[in-house]
């Protein structure tokens, strides 16, 4: 489903990601895990379709198709989602209206009729309950005074009414304390399904915990060092990135 | 060139003054003399001017602006409604090129006492409220332009509330622009009296139906009772190559309470002006604007606030959207006399501009010649955010339509500050058909 090729991207002239190759079939949920400034928000920002950044080498292939030469609302149209790490405060637009006119955008793309109020309520009620969201909130402007946790389930619940293809989960845990990350984190798992993959990024193997990953891979200076399973991340928690820092800095082959 | 048009405007003076005095309104002409006699005096101001600096009226001087005549060119009931504010329930007096149109306007059920009428008859009458008011704020010692609206005001509407009464539909003055064939100029004259422990809600709607030159010069003066609540709305939607110079002066007295909801996005050149005199203990005010410039239009903004007395609180928030080579001009100042202790004022303007060749001159100013007072004041000049464009764009939104959702969502906030639901519903389609279609949108 998602090819990228020794992708090398630079940012305001220095070079971020150097050569990450990554495959990701439909169905497979794989972690990137890394310390800061490694390259992780740089890989989903790039995936999603931020113009700020410039690639120098490699391709990143969609469903066959070059990813790197869509906007950003052609990948949404064609079933890209990113739930950012920072979700944008948009005053004086109401969550549900936002919403609709995502939903609405992206069923205009697929050749779908649009949905009406009444319709797209309905389909909003009945994913609002995998996050647990307050109806309350809906009214409200995009994100505006939500707390860490509310933006995060409002990310899930944008991801839950999208029907993403290939969903990119920036940091969705960073800033949750353990209840908010428990139902973010059941929310996820609610989506997971044979038809979608998901690229769940992060810093603490905490999460993994209740997203449990097929694949784990750690990102170190703009590049993939290693790769494993589950374990991998344990690992990680136990003995920290420093011993890998090390030995890719030191040049040697990465090995625990 | 401005001389000649000066003396264009004085000649014009002197046949209009025979025509009043005809009228039975003699007992207006010292009043009108001063007026043209000080007019005569300043000229049209010129940018040299600080409180014009932004703002070059050279093309309306230029212009040999004819008095509006009435007009028999009919204006449909229907038309005239879907033009101005549809569903809106209302007192309403209709002005066509400035001249009152009875057989368009309606008068509700007023309160007892209530007066409301053209301003032609009242000055043709004389109601007692008249004399004692008009004319007694909007000053034209320093402002050519209420000098001129002085000398030759000829119609507008005279409102006066009387004591403890509450008006509850609106009083919608609206002063409609139709084609004249001759670049034309009217100078709508309102008067608004309310008396101790009134409410009441005035809307004002300035719209041009066409596309040609004309000019409309409007001054309205508001006088605000001692603890009277006022609201007022003043909708500047001209037509593309109008010019509108107007001024909004409000009085306000002891424990008096208004709000201003000022929109324009009229005209290819808009100066608004509004004074307010905090003139009593314990006054509240607030000003709320909106305009948007795009194409070539150019829309200023001059506010003034005096906290005369202690104890006033004043809140003002102006947005302005400027997109194509649209030109705004934000100028607020807040003096806060010396007797004015306790005095609480706050001033915000943010401006969004749209496109490269838009631009802005902000200038917020405070005066203050008292030392207990709680003042501030800020401006800002911003694009619309990468971060939030990108995050709309990743939701499946077309960039040009990430671009009006968030442009929108800038200026509903004053939008909904409007409390009459069908004038909210009418500023809120406005908005949206005023936003940039895809196509306009360049890259910020």
């Amino acid at each position: 489903m998602l090819d990228i090729r020794n992708l090398h991207v630079n940012a305001a002239g220095h070079e971020i990601l150097r050569g990450i190759d990554l495959t990701v079939n439909v169905g497979e949920v794989h972690a990137i895990m890394g310390p800061n400034g490694s390259g992780k928000s740089t890989l989903a920002q790039v995936l999603a379709g931020r113009e700020d950044y410039e690639i120098t080498a490699g391709e990143v292939l969609y469903e066959g198709k070059s990813l790197l030469a869509m906007a950003p609302e052609e990948r949404a149209h064609e079933g890209i989602f990113l739930a950012f790490q920072y979700p944008v405060e948009i005053p004086g637009v109401s969550t549900t209206y936002f919403l609709r006119a995502a939903v609405n955008a992206v069923r205009k793309h697929r050749g779908l009729e649009e949905l009406d109020a009444m319709d797209f309520l309905t389909v909003l009620r009945d994913k609002m309950r995998l996050v647990e969201m307050d109806q309350t909130l809906l009214n409200r402007p995009l994100n505006e005074g939500f707390s860490g946790g509310e933006k995060k389930r409002n990310e899930i619940l944008q991801m839950a009414v999208l029907d993403p293809k290939l969903a990119i989960l920036d940091e969705t845990d960073s800033g949750l304390d353990i209840d908010a990350l428990k139902i973010v984190a059941s929310g996820v798992n609610g989506l997971r399904s044979p038809e979608r993959a998901m690229i769940v990024i992060t810093h603490y193997q905490r999460l993994l915990n209740y997203i449990v990953p097929d694949f784990v891979h750690v990102l170190v200076d703009g590049r993939i060092v290693k790769s494993g399973d589950r374990q991998l991340a344990l690992e990680l928690e136990q003995k920290g990135y420093g011993w890998i820092e090390e030995q890719v800095r030191g040049g040697q082959p990465v090995s625990s | 060139m401005t001389e000649a048009t000066k003396d264009f405007y004085l000649a014009n003076f002197a046949q209009f003054e025979t025509e009043v005095a005809q009228n039975g309104q003699a007992w207006t002409q010292p009043l009108r003399k001063a007026a043209i006699r000080r007019f005569a005096e300043l000229g049209f101001p010129t940018t040299r001017l600080e409180e014009w600096k932004y703002t070059n009226v050279a093309p309306i001087t230029r212009i040999p602006f004819q008095h509006a005549k009435r007009t028999a060119q009919g204006l449909a009931a229907e038309v005239l409604g879907r033009a101005t504010i549809p569903g809106l329930v209302s007192t309403q007096l209709v002005y066509v090129n400035g001249h009152f149109v009875p057989e368009l306007s309606a008068l509700h059920a007023l309160p007892k006492g209530v007066e409301v009428s053209s301003l032609a008859q009242a000055l043709a009458t004389r109601p007692s409220g008249l004399e004692a008011h008009l004319a007694r704020y909007a000053g034209f010692e320093e402002q050519a332009f209420v000098a001129l609206n002085t000398a030759f005001m000829q119609d507008g509407a005279y409102v006066y509330v009387p004591r403890n009464c509450v008006v509850d539909v609106p009083i919608h003055l609206v002063f409609i622009s139709l084609p004249r064939g001759e670049a034309t100029v009217s100078h709508p004259r309102n008067l608004l009296v309310f008396e101790e422990g009134t409410q009441a809600t005035v809307i004002e709607s300035y719209i041009g139906l066409g596309h040609d030159v004309y000019l409309t010069n409007a001054v309205t003066e508001c006088v605000i009772g001692q603890n009277a609540m006022v609201e007022h709305c003043r909708l500047e939607w001209e037509s593309a190559s109008a010019f509108h110079v107007a001024t909004l002066q409000i009085q306000q007295a002891r424990s008096s309470n208004f709000v201003s909801h000022a929109i324009a996005a009229g005209g290819v050149l808009a100066r608004h002006d509004i004074n307010v005199v905090l003139d009593g203990e314990g006054g509240e005010n607030t000003l709320n604007g909106l305009f948007m410039a795009t194409d070539q239009q150019h829309i200023d903004n001059h506010t003034r606030i005096d906290h005369v007395r202690p104890h006033c609180t004043s809140r003002e928030l102006y947005k302005g959207i400027l997109d194509g080579k649209g030109r705004g001009v934000f100028n607020g100042k807040i003096v806060v006399h010396k007797d004015a202790q306790q005095t609480d004022a706050m001033q915000t303007n943010k401006n969004l501009l749209l496109s490269q060749d838009a631009s802005i001159d902000t200038k917020p100013q405070l005066e203050i010649f008292n030392n207990d007072v709680k003042c501030s004041h800020g401006s800002t000049i911003g694009r619309l955010e990468e971060n939030s464009l990108f995050y709309l764009r990743t939701r499946g939104l077309e960039e040009a339509d990430a671009r009006r959702l968030l442009t929108y969502a800038f200026a509903s906030e004053l939008v909904n500050r409007v409390t009459v639901e069908a004038l909210r519903t009418t500023l809120n389609d406005r908005v949206l058909t005023w936003l940039p279609q895809s196509q306009r949108v360049e890259e910020a």
